[in-house]
């Protein structure tokens, strides 16, 4: 029998060899904003741990690197994915001396790129099996709750993204909900706003261009320099529009942040209402119109179901890119995961960037998975011929 | 009579976006009623033209870079013997659009410090993807009997990629380019948060002292830049699909 | 009955159709043929007010077409166009419920329907009513686009070539059905086509139209003997015209006295059908049987060519 490779296998082990064996495992650093000391695998796990951590790293690359079955790839990408979860945990209380308060724990590039390698077979597996849209959600629920179990169980509180956390705990899940609240928001009042325009776009004609060119040229205006151009108008509204103020318009915060990133989702909702529309067979619409059907009821029984997968495509875009988006909204006040981010720019403070980035990053990830699997859900049973 | 207007529009932009980033003092009058307490209308702490180049300099770095990796995995990944990765390159591309620039921005600070390089790498890896996913898709999509006539002809696989698969595709790759580059232009304002000498500077300097002047200027040279950059790449590619006997959508 | 009274489209200073009249009798067939830009489908398309006209008018049953509004008008009208226009996101049996389902009919009443019109054109209303049209054959969505226009029982029905997307042996039987569905219900039917051949087999007259006027309106034979002006004699092809005429007619019709050796033609078969079978074989004559296969005589290749000279 001859042995055959698997040619991202070959990738993915060089990968895992690269960080088990040279790069470091976990940085210590005296405390926060100091340089860290680098800590190799063997180095930051007590001695049985170590090894085995090495043995599962070098067994899963072996069956990486060979062409050996699915669910064998999908068994071992899971379990050293396992591993390495609860093993980093581990390193985090075995670098902290005892008593030690000061002391940071981070995980560090070898950690990293073995999370990256082990990733990126899992990823192969999973494309490979041609998932359905449910079991693909089902997949993103299951890796959420392990990584919520992991979190309860107070595994990782020894490492210093979590120590930043366990120090901010309430602002973090006030900051939180500010992004969401954002980024959902915005969303929902481009698409009403969006949906109407779209379709007003799609049968006025002269309006179409006109309208898009604007929204477009809205694009190509810097978010940050967007967020701060509606803080006057926003405060002057606030000061004389009377009741304004009430409602929670301000000229800093939330209001002008909120503003931009509607402006922002505005280009794909109208853009993609109206190809969309522009989509549906025209022999469909000729039909509907000569069995008798009126505007309204070609609109909502033909046109706007035929076009919401492209709609929906257009929805996606903009949900993940208004929670991408939001953490800029910190910069003027507007809250949201980028006060992590930007005040750990501030402070050097790289676990502190984390803290903001890691939440914003696996937000935008879950709704693209999420969004993902509505469209392709939407999208089968309403194959638009190509005729 | 509507045919030169949108040229004498882009021409009047030029204009007066060269006359601003070399003359600001000519427009203080315009800005000066937007700032408060006497404070300069005009950005002070650096030279607007420097800016700009430098600006541009980040993002023409970025974009050939992205161009060049980004158009070589798509031709990788679409030749027979990289065909395993295809899949993979797909979710990879649909994941990797998931990760905010700021986020990328300031992860990338701890590797290699403040200044430039977080803002190169960020726009780098944001530029790679709508450049590979054009790329990607240009190179799939040929129409079958040409790629057979060309087989036919006797052409070999490297003849092929660069006599017919790439020029066909150019104006797709082209498309994937322009929107990468309206994409990092903006991004690269964030860049200025970590140090970076960019357009950004103006505007964030503008927001510290709550100067709606700086935040005016900066913003609009981006957008001007933008708008330009975009409409002049829109024309090559109109061009090229021309050349190539595709229709201009 | 149609009654079409000088009627005109136009299109800023493109006159589309020019003072077309018309008249269209109950339960028959009547067939619009011309090139492509004749006007043809526009002046279709005026019948059911999908194109209001610039002047003229148009009655069904001595009402003037615009006493209603244009899609309480269309409701009532069949209208079946090429490529079907089947809806994508709706079954096969939600897309022929269409008109009743606008039209309020009650469930019962409607699956009724919807299940009487799926077994007549031979599809299984359990296994296709759940599809969707992109399941289907091209034939089968064909028949689904024609069931759906007949689904409200509608008087008139309207179709723009109908058949155009359909290679030819599922053509044939497409028309054949469509001839039997029309016998059934009475229909008054009004199509569509730039198929001289499918004219001459499917119509009871035939409109010729060309750059939006009316040339020509008649019984078949008469276009084929007499045509009106150059335009039909090339529409309808000068070396065609005879075998035309005899596809016209039934073997049963040019039967003569006597016998003949081989095996006998059916009645029903079309002249044209015979002179082949004649010719090929290269015999003088052939037996004709009935319906009953009783004999009924013979025909013979010179009865059969005499049929086929100009008429005087």
């Amino acid at each position: 029998m001859t042995i055959r490779f698997d040619k991202l296998g070959v990738v993915i082990a060089a990968i895992a060899a690269y960080a088990a064996l040279v790069a470091p495992f976990a940085t210590f650093r005296a405390n926060r904003i100091v340089p860290g000391e680098a800590r190799s695998v063997l180095e930051a796990l007590p001695t049985a741990v170590g090894p085995l951590l090495l043995a599962i790293v070098i067994v899963g690359a072996l069956i990486a690197l060979l062409k050996t079955p699915l669910v064998l790839r999908l068994a071992a990408s899971v379990v050293a994915l396992i591993a390495l979860a609860i093993l980093i945990g581990i390193a985090g209380s075995f670098l902290t001396p005892a008593g030690n308060t000061f002391a940071r724990i981070s995980p560090a590039s070898g950690f990293w790129l073995l999370i990256f390698a082990f990733t990126l077979l899992l990823a192969d597996v999973l494309t490979r099996l041609n998932l359905s849209p449910w079991a693909r959600v089902g997949v993103l629920v299951v890796a959420a709750l392990a990584i919520g179990l992991l979190l309860i169980s107070g595994q990782w509180n020894s490492l210093s993204i979590l120590k930043e956390y366990a120090n901010r705990a309430d602002s973090f899940w006030a900051e939180g909900s500010k992004h969401v609240t954002l980024a959902l928001g915005s969303l929902a009042a481009a698409v009403i706003v969006g949906l109407p325009l779209g379709i007003l776009c799609h049968r006025v004609e002269k309006l179409r261009a006109g309208v898009l060119n604007v929204l477009n040229i809205i694009q190509t205006i810097p978010s940050i320099a967007l967020f701060g151009l509606l803080i006057a108008p926003l405060g002057w509204v606030a000061a004389h529009v009377p009741g304004a103020a009430a409602l929670g318009i301000r000229g800093i915060g939330t209001a002008p942040a909120f503003v931009a990133l509607f402006l922002y989702s505005l280009l794909p909702v109208v853009a993609n209402t109206v190809v969309g529309l522009a989509g549906v067979p025209r022999a469909a619409n000729d039909a509907a119109r000569g069995m008798g059907m009126t505007d309204r009821q070609r609109l909502f029984g033909v046109e706007f179901p035929l076009a919401f997968p492209v709609i929906l495509t257009g929805i996606r875009i903009v949900l993940v890119q208004n929670i991408g988006l939001a953490t800029i909204a910190a910069l003027i006040g507007g809250g949201g995961f980028g006060v992590f981010v930007f005040q750990g720019v501030g402070q050097t403070a790289m676990d502190l960037v984390l803290l903001g980035a890691v939440p914003t990053v696996a937000l935008a990830f879950a709704a693209a998975i999420i969004l993902d699997a509505v469209i392709e859900m939407t999208a089968t049973k309403r194959r638009v011929e190509t005729a | 009579m509507k045919a030169w207007l949108p040229s004498l529009l882009r021409l009047l932009l030029v204009v007066l976006l060269v006359a601003f980033v070399t003359n600001p003092g000519w427009f203080q009058p315009l800005l000066k009623p937007l700032t408060e307490n006497g404070a300069p209308a005009i950005y002070n702490q650096g030279s607007l033209l420097t800016l700009t180049f430098l600006h541009l300099r980040t993002v023409l770095i970025a974009t050939v870079a992205a161009t060049i990796v980004a158009v070589a995995l798509a031709i990788l990944v679409t030749r027979p013997a990289g065909a395993e990765f295809l899949p993979l390159s797909r979710s990879l591309v649909n994941i990797g659009q998931t990760f905010p620039p700021v986020a990328v921005l300031a992860l990338a600070v701890p590797a290699v410090g403040f200044g430039e390089k977080p803002t190169l790498i960020a726009l780098f890896l944001y530029g790679l993807l709508p450049i590979f996913e054009n790329a990607l898709t240009g190179l799939t999509t040929l129409p079958a009997n040409v790629m057979e006539a060309a087989r036919g002809a006797g052409m070999t696989g490297w003849q092929r990629l660069t006599k017919v698969e790439l020029p066909l595709s150019a104006p797709i790759i082209l498309g994937g380019i322009r929107l990468s580059v309206v994409i990092s232009l903006a991004t690269a304002t964030i860049g200025s948060t970590v140090a970076a000498k960019t357009l950004g500077e103006v505007i964030i300097a503008g927001l510290l002292s709550n100067n709606l002047a700086f935040v005016l200027q900066g913003g609009l040279i981006v957008a001007a830049l933008a708008v330009l950059i975009y409409d002049g790449l829109s024309a090559i590619e109109r061009y090229t699909a021309r050349r190539m006997g595709q229709e201009t959508a | 009955m149609i009654e079409i009274e000088g009627i005109t489209k136009r299109y800023d200073e493109t006159t589309v159709v020019d003072d077309v009249s018309m008249v269209i009798e109950p339960r028959t067939i009547a067939v619009i043929v011309g090139t492509s830009g004749s006007g043809k489908t526009t002046l279709l398309r005026m019948i059911n007010r999908l194109v209001e006209p610039t002047a003229g008018i148009i009655k069904l049953d001595g009402k003037d077409n615009r006493s209603l509004p244009g899609y309480e008008l269309r409701r009532s009208i069949g209208y079946a166009i090429q490529g079907h226009g089947l809806f994508p996101h709706r079954t096969v049996a939600q897309n022929i419920a269409t008109v009743p389902v606008l039209l309020g009919w009650d469930k019962a009443r409607i699956k009724a329907r919807v299940d009487e019109l799926m077994t007549l054109y031979q599809l299984d209303p359990e296994a296709y009513g759940p599809r969707y049209p992109h399941e289907l054959s091209g034939g089968q969505q064909q028949r689904v686009g024609v069931a759906r226009a007949l689904a409200a029982e509608p008087n008139v029905l309207l179709m723009d070539e109908p058949f155009g997307a359909l290679d030819p042996i599922i053509r044939n039987k497409a028309q054949e059905d469509l001839l039997a569905i029309q016998k059934r219900f009475g229909t008054t039917i009004i199509l569509v086509t730039h198929d001289m051949e499918e004219a001459v087999h499917m119509g009871d007259k035939i409109a010729v139209m060309d750059a939006g006027k009316l040339v020509q309106y008649a019984k078949p034979a008469e276009i084929l003997a007499k045509p009106a002006s150059a335009f039909v004699e090339t529409l309808v092809g000068a070396s065609e015209k005879p075998f035309r005429l005899l596809s016209l007619g039934r073997v049963s019709d040019a039967v003569e006295k006597g016998t003949a050796e081989g095996e006998a033609i059916p009645g029903d078969a079309s002249q044209r059908d015979a002179l082949a079978e004649l010719l090929w074989s290269g015999r003088p004559a052939l037996p004709v049987k009935g319906e009953d296969g009783k004999p009924l005589g013979r025909v013979t290749v010179d009865g059969l060519v005499k049929r086929a000279a100009r008429p005087a």
